[in-house]
């Protein structure tokens, strides 16, 4: 019964009960509605800013740009470090249909080595497939006109420029120069600590020895950058902005390179250093260290042979002898001892001894030889530098003692670096009681002040520091700081570098300074003067001072023979010169290992050089 | 009964052939707006347009056919269609087409067929068959058999696996009940033995990939460039349209194709980008409209089968509505629920219109067997 009554349906209350439902379900769908405009509200309005900045992120890169580098030129303008475009094959993956099939052609036209092309379709995986990827570095001349001349049976391909360092003059500065490389781990991590890593974005290389290196921030410039707007695949849209990048400094040198071929042909396989400044102002003239070593191969990586077998060279070519290499300067320094020796009254211009071929020490039999064995008989100050009496030195150094020479060469810049403006320098040793104590844990003998006295035992100096110190003499106790850059030049204009001059020395008497130059004058003037020789004939007035440096210890009474002994511990032969004699605008230092003596080796290259420094007139009219 | 609108009707020629005029231009409007908004996600893709504006016919068409069928004789083939859905998804478990990782499609040899469109409309139409066979409210054992209606179809389309589709299928019959009048009380019974369904649905029945997608809903920017990639490109989008957008065709994040699925799914986001929170307002405007539209025509139908299923469809197509845009502003996870009518895309928008065919079915005849 009641199943049938429930059959008769109450249509309105069924209606009713449907329409509540609906209007519940209408406001329900209102209210999630409000749900979705209020999460609008939360996302379009009030977080709008972060959103906004968040899409901007996302479309817009920022594509650094590299700056130029910095050009190298010669004091008369000749480039010696260049940017030259190097020209690379290029393959983009996403153009290219039948990669294979492409790599066969490009293989019929240049050479590809297998290697190449292992390494071109590992880069393929690894890139994105619009990138465009090297299969071929530095090519040839020859095979970027090949493949200009096909580049229309190829879609894709493209030959690429792109600058690179480039030394066309090869070994013939590095030592100076350096040169650049790949930015490496701990190089970066410097940039970073410098707070400079944010220029180097676009950079690839930095300079690694030498100028390169230590002018590092010049040479480089201030990178660029374009803002692009990129798809989500990285891909170029457009650019939006573009800020170019300023180029790196370009610096000018001192160096001449007439002067630098001279040195390199005069030394050919002869291992040694010449070195020459300008005394006035320090500006380096010739700074040339034998044997050198080509800089590009360094530029694009050098290989692991090549820089074994530079590396591993009992010619140490890596060295750079002119301000690493450290030589006893033997007789050279005469002239800067003669000054303390007269500064100090020690001797007088008129002081004569007698020579008898040997000094001995009171209370001992060890005889001291000088370099001529029969002795020189009486001598003075300039006999003494002259004709190289070691005698005379060996008396006056006992008389000055150790203290008094360790100090006033130590004014002179023996023992201290030059401050020339690369990093790789060796500060020599100027030996004092100190030194001997710390170094050898043993007190200061007489003994030692002897030879010290004719610049061997314990005392080495760089080239460069020799001719500083020489400089000093000729400038009358101005000490110029040496330094290869003489100017900067870039868009707006040049700016000349100012000389750094430093007076270390005030003399008692003015007087012994032309002492002092006499006896270097007389030297190459006068017959009997250990450069006389060498200077014959020629149409300017130099000065000069040779060197002959043992290495070999020579027992009492033997007899020093070239031919006998081992070639490795040959005497070094140095020479200091200057010219004019008057005016001084040069002055230069040949250090020769195991050369010989230094009249008859170094000072004819020093003349050479002086001959071919006025024929060219190299800084004349400055 | 006698309202405004009848009046309207009566001199529409639309109505001579079943059509609701005011839903037929909400629908159109809608159309019209979406392919806008297509054309521009789409990236200005003509092929793209032609195809989504050929299935728009094709889906209209559906509408319209749908339209003449009366009321009555979609109820009596309710069951008949309930119980051949479930044999085509027991077919699709056997000798299903896996697409995508996923087995949906049976193939017909000439087109390729989801049996699941079909049980999205035959589900409601089968519980409203079943409950409107008896008077309302529902006693209990009618909810049971009718809950018991819409959990089977939900497994077999869960195992394929399609838990979105499942889920939706499921809560269109379960507004069927809804509506019949199921209790308040009843209501509140069910839905804490679904939160305690919730852990076994975590543990036994999602797959990882479901579990993932929840994970990174709750936390995008854990998975910044896997999973959670889409839903914070996506929140980039929208949020950075701001209240006017970047301009119709100039939305960066969809222009640049950082918005994933910028075409279908996440359409909304495109819409948020270039036309800022007032194109989004324009968007709810007409979905509102053509919702409110339907909930009138299903209390104005005479018969409660017509109520419910009208009803029912209805509410349905508000879900999708809401799930998509929860899912692509960040309320929900990611469940690849297409934008209704706006996202390119095409068996679900033919579903969609046969369901408005019916809905329209039900308000126009209706009034055909009122008059006297």
């Amino acid at each position: 019964m009641l199943k049938r009554r429930v059959a008769i349906q109450d249509f309105a209350a069924e209606a009713r009960l449907f329409n509540s439902r609906a209007v519940v379900a209408i406001l329900f769908v209102v209210l999630m509605f409000c749900v979705i405009v209020y999460n609008q509200y939360k996302l379009q309005v009030v977080l709008y800013q972060d959103y906004q900045t968040r899409s901007e992120g996302n479309r817009i890169k920022v594509v650094p740009l590299a700056p130029n580098r910095g050009l190298i030129y010669d004091r008369s303008g000749i480039l010696l470090a260049e940017n030259r475009p190097v020209f690379s094959l290029e393959l983009v993956p996403e153009q290219i249909s039948d990669m294979t099939a492409t790599l066969a052609q490009l293989a019929e036209l240049i050479e590809l080595s297998p290697a190449q092309q292992d390494n071109f379709l590992k880069q393929v995986k690894a890139q994105r497939r619009f990138n465009s990827i090297a299969l071929k570095e530095q090519l040839t001349d020859s095979e970027v006109a090949i493949l200009a001349v096909n580049q229309h049976r190829f879609q894709g391909v493209t030959v690429e420029a792109r600058l690179s360092r480039h030394y066309p003059f090869g070994d013939l500065f590095t030592h100076a120069i350096g040169y650049i490389g790949k930015i490496n781990t701990r190089e970066l991590q410097q940039l970073e600590a410098d707070g400079e890593a944010a220029n180097y974005a676009a950079s690839r290389d930095i300079g690694k020895i030498g100028l390169e290196r230590f002018y590092q921030r010049e040479l480089h410039g201030t990178m660029g950058y374009q803002e692009v707007e990129v798809n989500n695949r990285g891909r170029l849209i457009r650019v939006l902005r573009s800020v170019p990048a300023v180029s790196g400094r370009n610096i000018h040198l001192g160096l001449d390179v007439g002067l630098q071929l001279t040195a390199q042909q005069i030394l050919q396989q002869q291992r040694g250093a010449i070195v020459a400044i300008d005394p006035r102002d320090g500006a380096v003239l010739a700074f040339y260290s034998n044997p050198g070593y080509d800089p590009n191969l360094f530029v694009h990586g050098i290989s692991s042979a090549n820089y074994n077998e530079l590396l591993n060279s009992s010619d140490r070519p890596l060295i750079n002898r002119v301000t690493q290499g450290t030589y006893p300067p033997a007789s050279t320094i005469k002239p800067h001892l003669a000054l303390l020796g007269l500064e100090t009254n020690t001797i007088t211009p008129t002081t004569k001894i007698w020579d008898p071929g040997y000094f001995m020490l009171p209370n001992s039999d060890h005889r001291f030889r000088d370099h001529l064995r029969w002795g020189h008989g009486w001598v003075d100050v300039y006999q003494a530098v002259m004709k190289s009496c070691d005698t005379f030195f060996y008396e006056m150094g006992v008389k000055l003692g150790i203290d008094r020479i360790s100090d006033y060469m130590s004014k002179m810049g023996f023992g201290e670096k030059t401050g020339i403006d690369i990093h790789e320098e060796s500060s020599g040793i100027m030996p004092s009681r100190g030194w001997k104590r710390a170094r050898h844990n043993q007190p200061w003998y007489p003994g030692d002040t002897v030879p010290l006295s004719i610049g061997q035992s314990y005392w080495t100096t760089t080239p460069l520091q020799l001719t500083v110190a020489t400089a000093l003499l000729l400038n009358k106790g101005v000490l110029p700081t040496p330094h290869l850059v003489t100017a900067f030049s870039d868009d707006n204009g040049s700016e000349a570098i100012a000389p750094v001059l430093t007076r270390t020395i005030d003399v008692v008497d003015e007087r012994n300074w032309d002492v002092v130059m006499d006896t270097m004058h007389r030297t190459v003037r006068d017959v009997g003067g250990t450069a006389h020789r060498a200077f014959v004939g020629t149409n300017y007035e130099a000065g000069g001072k040779t060197g002959t440096a043992q290495l070999a210890a020579i027992a009492q009474d033997a007899e020093y023979d070239a031919e006998t002994i081992d070639e490795r511990l040959r005497d070094n032969a140095m020479y200091i010169g200057y010219a004019p004699y008057d005016k001084p605008r040069i002055v230069i230092t040949i250090a020769l290992e195991n050369a010989g003596g230094g009249g008859a080796n170094a000072a004819p290259m020093a003349r050479q050089i002086l001959d071919y420094y006025f024929a060219a007139g190299v800084n004349h009219d400055e | 009964m006698n309202d405004q609108f009848t009046g309207n009707a009566r001199h529409s020629r639309l109505a001579t052939f079943h059509i609701d005029t005011p839903l037929l231009l909400g629908l159109l409007a809608l159309i019209g707006f979406g392919l806008m908004v297509l054309y521009s996600a789409s990236g200005q893709n003509m092929a793209m347009m032609k195809g989504q504006m050929v299935r728009l016919g094709v889906a209209v068409a559906v509408m319209v056919i749908f339209a003449q069928i009366k009321p009555q004789t979609l109820k009596r083939w309710s069951l008949p269609l309930f119980i051949a859905g479930l044999g085509l998804l027991v077919a699709v478990l056997l000798v299903g087409h896996v697409g995508k990782g996923a087995q949906r499609w049976l193939d017909l040899g000439f087109m390729k067929f989801q049996p699941s469109e079909v049980m999205k409309l035959a589900v409601p139409m089968a519980v409203a068959w079943f409950i409107a066979s008896h008077s309302l409210p529902p006693k209990l054992w009618h909810l049971v058999v009718g809950f018991i209606m819409c959990v089977i179809p939900t497994i077999l389309i869960s195992q394929q696996p399609d838990l979105g589709t499942s889920i939706l299928i499921a809560t269109a019959g379960v507004f069927v009940l809804f509506l019949s009048g199921m209790s308040w009380r009843l209501i509140a019974f069910v839905a804490a033995l679904v939160s305690a369904f919730l852990p076994v649905l975590w543990l036994f029945l999602m797959h990882d990939y479901q579990r993932q997608r929840v994970l990174t809903f709750l936390n995008p920017e854990s998975d910044p460039l896997g999973s959670g990639y889409h839903i914070i490109q996506s929140k980039i989008a929208i949020g950075s349209g701001g209240v006017d957008g970047k301009g119709y065709l100039h939305g960066t994040q969809s222009q640049l194709e950082f918005l994933p699925e910028r075409h279908t799914d996440f359409i909304f986001a495109v819409l948020s980008e270039e036309l800022g929170l007032m194109g989004v307002l324009l968007l709810l405007g007409l979905y509102l409209f053509i919702i409110s539209r339907c909930l009138l025509i299903a209390s104005r139908a005479r018969d409660n089968y017509g109520k419910l299923v009208a009803g029912s469809f209805t509410l349905t197509f508000f879900v999708y509505v809401f799930v998509n845009i929860g899912m692509v502003s960040g309320l929900l996870p990611v469940v690849g629920v297409p934008l209704p009518l706006v996202s390119f895309g095409g068996t679900s928008m033919v579903t969609l219109m046969a369901a408005f065919g019916v809905i329209m079915s039900v308000g126009t005849h209706k009034r055909m067997l009122a008059a006297p």
